[in-house]
């Protein structure tokens, strides 16, 4: 599978570096990697979902009690997050660190993932949830505090967009 | 049953724990009781009630939680009682009351008035621990038990579809967020 082990090992280092210790995930084909380290390092807390909206709640529930959460999702699990976000999240001020598989953009060849490709950064932006992409390994660590830094002092979700340059490995 | 009446007689039971209610009647009969700096009233997120348990839960394993849900609201989330059951923090116990309708936006029957039974379906989601409660000596009896037990547990009271008058109260939501986050760094 063409997923790179390798810059998925450099987005959880900085993770773990920017001080997340629970991590919520529903599979997607570029996340494998990202939850298998999660589930295989005994400092972070993975909690596998049946629906990304459920994420909200429980990262909701960690930064009250004091713990740093990522949530873990395929752009459609976004899309299936949004009442939360929107009433749960943005209502109560609360930070979430949301890293998004941006599937659907150039070079997809899943036709069923188009259509949220093609909407995805639309949805984010009408939301006023801040953005970055990650497409270039060695700026991830520093991208990745940046983010924690302004979701902490806003108090607010932002977006960490997993680009296909950075998460695949097919040319 | 009234619901009102069940949360009086576990109020005192609620003293050092950590409080998630949803929204609507639930939380504005909680607060004419009496509010807490250990409450916190999820003012919409309709579902995700059991999902911010579970998140303290996991992050703070020593402190007991409560959750009071409600039916519509499990309806909308029933996925979330299997990733309950699959992580089963032993300090989470969730409440559902059950008035087999969503009062608090008019009052439509949901399913479990019809057929669905939720403790069952807690059970079958993999819940360990599962009551049902159709009066308030039931309730509390099992409340009781439920602390005691510490294992996770799903109890479904059987609750009137009546509510109070006004759902809006004085207590501003972020003032809420931020009193509760505290109390909670203190534990």
């Amino acid at each position: 599978m063409p997923v790179s082990a390798v810059n998925s090992q450099v987005v959880f280092d900085a993770l773990k570096a920017s001080g997340v210790r629970l991590m919520s995930a529903l599979p997607e084909t570029w996340l494998v990697h990202l939850i298998r380290l999660a589930d295989d390092d005994p400092d972070v807390t993975l909690v596998r979902l049946a629906k990304e909206e459920e994420g909200v709640g429980i990262s909701m529930g960690a930064h009250l009690a004091g713990v740093k959460s990522a949530m873990l999702m395929q752009n459609h699990g976004f899309l299936a997050s949004i009442n939360g976000i929107v009433s749960g999240a943005q209502l109560f001020r609360v930070p979430l660190l949301m890293l998004i598989s941006d599937r659907g953009g150039f070079g997809e060849r899943d036709p069923w993932q188009t259509e949220g490709g093609a909407v995805t950064e639309a949805v984010l932006n009408a939301l006023r949830i801040p953005i970055m992409r990650l497409d270039n390994p060695s700026r991830v660590e520093h991208q990745i505090r940046q983010a924690q830094a302004l979701a902490s002092s806003s108090n607010k979700p932002v977006a960490l967009l997993l680009t296909r340059d950075l998460m695949w490995e097919e040319s | 049953m009234t619901r009102i009446d069940a949360l009086r007689a576990v109020y005192d039971r609620l003293d050092g724990c950590a409080v998630v209610t949803i929204m609507g009647a639930v939380a504005a009969e909680l607060q004419s009781i009496g509010h807490r700096p250990n409450f916190f009233y999820l003012q919409h997120a309709m579902g995700l009630a059991s999902s911010v348990g579970l998140g303290i839960a996991l992050s703070k394993p020593s402190l007991p939680v409560v959750v009071f849900d409600g039916d519509g609201s499990v309806l909308m989330n029933l996925g979330g009682l299997t990733t309950l059951a699959r992580y089963r923090p032993s300090n989470l116990l969730h409440v559902v009351f059950d008035n087999e309708s969503l009062l608090s936006v008019g009052g439509f029957p949901t399913a479990t008035g019809t057929c669905t039974r939720l403790a069952e379906v807690a059970a079958a989601a993999g819940v360990p621990r599962t009551a049902c409660a159709n009066t308030i000596d039931e309730f509390v009896k099992e409340f009781s038990a439920a602390q005691d037990a510490r294992e996770l547990t799903t109890l479904v009271a059987k609750v009137d579809a009546i509510g109070p008058a006004a759902l809006v109260t004085d207590l501003g939501l972020l003032e809420n967020r931020f009193q509760f986050q505290r109390y909670l760094h203190t534990r």
